[in-house]
Order: C-alpha cells, then structure tokens, then sequence
C-alpha cells in the first residue's frame, strides 16, 4: 500500500494535501483493470507470449488465404520432400504441403482449445456459483459429485467416450464437426472442477460480505446478486485459470490425434500431422519437427501469459 | 487417527461405486449392438439372435445389467477379450508389470531431479541457477509427452544411433549384455515421462520451499546458530515437503495413465499399449477392465494422499 488511490477521502485534510488530492484527481483515474494491465506488461514473456499467439491466430486464420496451397492435393514426385522455398516446412509423404497443412490445422486445435475451455468455464462457474450461493444441501450435494469427477481417471475415460461415440456423432455431423462436438465437449465436462472449487470458495466467503448485504437491501435479485455483485470479484483467477485450460485442451487433443483417437487423417490437427510423422521419422525428420514445435510454442506462450496474468491479477501483490 | 483412515476408505467405497456407474452408463448409453456381427450373420435367424441376446442378459432393465456387472467386476471377473478369447485378467496380469515398472521409475526418477533442484533453486532464489531451472521447468510442462518423445526418437535413436526406439519384451541375451539391453530399452521411456512429471513437481517443491524459507521459526533455527545446510534440511525442508507429498501422491495416477502416450510411441507392452490396441480392435471387455482399474488407482492414491497428509500435518485435525 505504497500510495493513496485517488477515490479515497483524506483523513486529515489540511491545505497541502488539499493540492495534493487535487493534483490526484487531474491524472486518470486508475482502475483495477489497468493495474492489471501495467502489472502485466512487466512479465516480458508473457507479453511475448500475448505477441506469438496473436500472430498465429491471425495467421491460421488469413494464412489458408494467402499461402493458397491445396492442403490435400497427392502428388508423389514431391513426396516427403525437406524445407524448401515452394515448401517451407517441406512435403509429407503424400507430397501434400505441410506448411498449408499447419495452417489449416492450427485454426482446429485453437478452436478446440479456446471451444473446450468456454465449456469448461461455464461448467465450472455455474457448479460453483449455484453451491456457493446458496450452501446447504444443494452445496454438499453439488461438492460430491464435483470430488467424483476429479476422481475420474480422464485420458482413459476420454479414450473410452471418443472410442463408443464417435461413428455416430461422424455420421451425425461430418468428418471434421463430429470429433470436433465430441472432443470439445468431452475436454469440457473432464476439466471444470478446479474452477468450480475455486468459484464456491469466493461465493462462500463473499455472500456474507457487507456490500452483497447492501444490494440486497437495496432490492437487488438473486441472479443480479451473483452475476453482477459477486462474479467481477471472482473474475481474477477464473481468467487465470480459463488461460491455462486453452493449453490443457490443446495438448489434450493433440495427444487425442496423436493416438488416432481425435481427428480423422483428412483433419491435419496438429496432433494428426504428428501421428501420420511417426511412420516417416528416418526419411523424413521434418514431418515431426514442425507440428511438435507447433505445439510447443503455442502452450509455451499460453502458459507464459497464463503466468503474467496470475501476477497481474493477484490482489495480494502491491501494483506499483 | 484409526478412525480417521477408516472414515476415509469407508467414503472411497461410494465413490468407487460411483465411477463404476458412470462407466457402465457410457457404455449403455453407447450406439451399437455387441451382437451386430451376427446380424450381418444370414446363418443366424433373428429368433436365434433374440435368444441370445437374452441368454446374455441383454434384455434385463438396466438395475439388473449394471449389478450383475459390477459384482463379477469387484470379484475382479472381467470376462474374456473379444480378440484373444483369453480371460481379460490374464491379459493384465501380464501387462501391469511393465506398465508399474517404467511408471514407477520415471516416477523416482523425477523426484530425485525435482526435490534438490527445487530446494535450491528456492534457497539461491532470483539467481542464475533459479532462473534457468525455473525456465526450463516451464519449458518442460509445456513441451507434451508424445512430442518429447518423438523428438527423443530423432535425436537418440535416428541421428545418435545411441538408444532403441523400440520396447522389447523377448529379450533373449543372457548375462550383462542382456541387462544392458534392458536398461538401455528403458532409458527413452522412463526418461519421457520422469522430465515431465519432474518439471511440474520442481515448481511445487521451489514454491513451498519459498513459503517456508522466510519464516518465524527458519529465522529462530539461524539464530540459535545453527549450520545452513542444518537450517534447510532439517527444518525449512520437512515443513516444505509436506504439501508435496500429497501432490507427488495424487500426481501418481496422472503418471500411469500418462505411461499410455509414452508406451503407444516406444511400443512398451504395458497397460496403455493394451489399451489403445484393444480400441483399435474394438475389444470392450478389455477396453471397459482398463478404465476401471485405471479409476481405481486414482481413487486409491486420492485416499493414500490424504492419510498421508493427516500424518504428516499434526496440526490437521480429525473432527
């Protein structure tokens, strides 16, 4: 608590610290928002990371339009050609470009990510909010069923899920949809319990606090009383958290696709390029090599920011 | 105390019974037929199919399906695989040992990279040594499994010609040159999994060595005049490593099931490898008995974390 924030009233106020609040009161107001921000910008790295994954989401999207390769063309004279100038990252072993590839697949295991952790938050808060908010029974009961899906092994019951459903969500919705519903949701509903701890805990501590006792003095409802009042103040590590599920959920359907489990081998998903690579690595090294720095960059940066916004949005560290 | 270990592995025994229906709901709420084999049968008329079906069991209500189930599963009756005819708990007798045994390796393993690499990088905190280890710890849980080790293939096994790719278990050499030969299998494997699992552990053990570091009772041990080395290991040291037992405990089964990346890319004939196998061939019975058993693993190491916990921290109280 170095200094005085502007909104506060003075103690004592004497005429020198009269000019001095009114000096204050010319800068602009500070919010906890761009405290967060200047706290941020600190972390070189995970300002970096912000940089790298902007970049590439904006190259998976504009990329497929401007590298207009086709991403499935066949054509073996090329096959599994190295890095080269009509090739940047080379050819695989059906002489398709993996450079259009990487693109095209980039832009499905971003969604996935980002897809899969929206489930997982909304999961997680609604679990959290409602056991929290109203205790009891419903809070206990709430809990139980939260500590029976921590204890769920998830790789193998996310193996299990994807080996019974996926022919029929495939004829439901298409090659590239089916898995797409089916991982995301199965990400989703395997990973919302840490945030649902995380959110009754605030709710149960907060809901006794004096400013929910004021709104609802002043008639404020149930649902406005959560959304409004209590959530802004959980936001903090739910954001944090929400950060670092996109990585989770990233590696999680790689590792899918890796195993043949995800996507099918027309869907180049990172993971899928690095799964039809294993067969390839002696001729052709480079198969592996991009896909896997793919993966690696894009967690590495999210956990970075990831990382930058826990000291960022951590109110128990002093802004300065 | 007693009472307290026995209160908790009495509300496992829900939990268990939980898992177990949520698995046997997946699979009855799974499209397909056990029996569509036989429906593309023309030898098999559909009066004789229906009478199978209900010979199996297959047109009881649910209640009856899912307890018939779940008690040949508690008496460890998992029935046969459909590929290999052979009881499915053969087929996992011979599997778990590989599985427990480079698990379980790359499990010490990391814990002997994480604890001192941890402790030091707290004790000289913002130094060289702390910013490196805590960068390439970062590094380490960034970088998945299945890409360290591929990325292990390409350098040991493709450039170096150091290490095999592969996991044999019909090693025929007698003597040291077959010992070697097993080390020298294992080393990839055990090495995939022990780095990943000892960069996640390293940041707990600096984390709760740094809470502990600064207080009270650290400055109290200096005071008296004891040695540092003193100061670290034997009071900063046990404190900090109380936390980490429980993460180590409950991390244990993320170990095992993480082994079904790392035994599917060196081809270890463990559970993993069985597993992912078994989908391919789409054998349910051995697909079913693996996910259980993997769920019993983590309901039991969550239980072992737990009373460990209690019997580390004496200021937990059993109320």
């Amino acid at each position: 608590m170095a200094e005085v924030s502007p909104a506060r009233p003075q103690a004592q106020p004497s005429s020198a610290a009269a000019a001095d609040l009114s000096s204050l009161r010319s800068k602009k107001a500070r919010s906890l928002w761009s405290d967060a921000w200047r706290q941020f910008r600190k972390h070189h790295l995970a300002v970096a990371g912000v940089f790298v994954l902007v970049f590439l989401t904006i190259a998976t999207l504009i990329g497929p339009f401007v590298w207009n390769q086709p991403i499935d063309k066949i054509d073996f004279s090329i096959s599994t050609q190295g890095s080269s100038w009509a090739h940047p990252m080379g050819t695989n072993d059906l002489g398709q470009d993996i450079f259009a590839r990487i693109l095209w697949g980039g832009r499905i295991s971003l969604a996935v990510g980002v897809a899969a952790m929206l489930v997982a938050i909304l999961v997680g808060i609604l679990v959290g909010a409602i056991a929290g908010f109203f205790g009891g029974f419903i809070d206990s009961v709430l809990m139980r069923i939260t500590d029976m899906f921590i204890s769920l092994p998830s790789l193998p019951l996310l193996l299990l899920t994807i080996y019974l459903f996926r022919d029929t969500l495939r004829e439901k919705f298409g090659p590239t949809l089916g898995p797409f519903l089916l991982i995301v949701a199965l990400i989703g509903l395997l990973n919302w319990m840490p945030v649902a701890r995380l959110v009754r805990a605030s709710f149960l501590s907060l809901k006794e606090k004096e400013f929910v006792e004021a709104a609802r003095c002043i008639g404020a409802t149930r649902s406005s009383i959560m959304m409004k009042h209590i959530m802004p103040n959980v936001l903090g590590p739910v954001i944090v958290a929400a950060t670092l599920a996109v990585g989770g959920a990233i590696i999680t359907e790689s590792a899918l696709s890796f195993l043949g489990l995800g996507f099918p081998p027309d869907v180049p998903t990172w993971g899928q390029l690095l799964n039809t690579s294993v067969n390839f690595m002696e001729i052709a090294p480079h198969m592996v090599i991009f896909p896997a720095l793919m993966i690696f960059l894009t967690v590495l940066s999210i956990n970075y920011v990831g990382d930058g916004l826990r000291d960022a949005l951590d109110p128990r560290k002093t802004t300065g | 105390m007693g009472r307290y270990i026995i209160r908790r592995v009495l509300t496992a025994i829900p939990t268990l019974i939980a898992i177990s229906m949520v698995i046997f709901a997946i699979l009855a709420l799974a499209p397909g037929d056990p029996l569509s084999d036989l429906a593309l049968n023309p030898a098999v008329p559909p009066e004789v199919r229906q009478r199978i079906r209900e010979n199996l069991g297959l047109e009881d209500p649910i209640p009856v399906r899912y307890s018939k189930w779940a008690s040949s599963l508690f008496t460890g009756d998992f029935g046969y695989s459909f590929r290999t005819r052979a009881p499915v708990i053969d087929l996992l007798k011979q599997r778990l040992p590989t599985t427990l045994y480079v698990s379980g390796m790359a499990f010490l393993i990391s814990l002997l990279i994480a604890i001192p690499i941890g402790v030091l990088s707290a004790v000289k905190q913002y130094s060289v040594f702390d910013n490196v280890a805590t960068t390439l710890a970062f590094i380490g849980f960034s970088l998945p499994t299945f890409c360290t080790g591929l990325l292990f293939i390409l350098l040991f096994t493709i450039r170096l010609d150091w290490l095999p790719s592969i996991y044999r278990s019909t090693i025929q050499e007698e003597g040291l040159a077959g010992i070697w030969e097993r080390v020298r299998q294992a080393i990839m494997p055990i090495m995939v999994l022990a780095l990943f699992q000892a960069a996640t552990l390293m940041r707990f053990v600096r984390a709760s060595m740094l809470e502990n570091i600064h207080q009270d009772y650290v400055r109290t041990a200096r005071s008296k005049g004891l040695a540092e080395r003193h100061v670290i290991n034997r009071h900063a040291l046990r404190n900090a490593l109380i936390p980490v037992v429980t993460i180590v405990a409950l991390s244990l089964p993320t170990v095992i099931t993480g082994a079904v990346i790392t035994e599917q890319i060196f081809k270890v004939p463990g559970m993993g490898q069985l597993f992912i196998s078994a989908i391919q061939n789409n054998d349910t019975p051995v697909v079913m008995a693996i996910t259980f058993i993997f769920s019993i693993l983590v309901v039991i190491f969550n239980l072992i974390a737990d009373v460990i916990y209690g019997v580390l921290d004496p200021r937990i109280k059993y109320s």
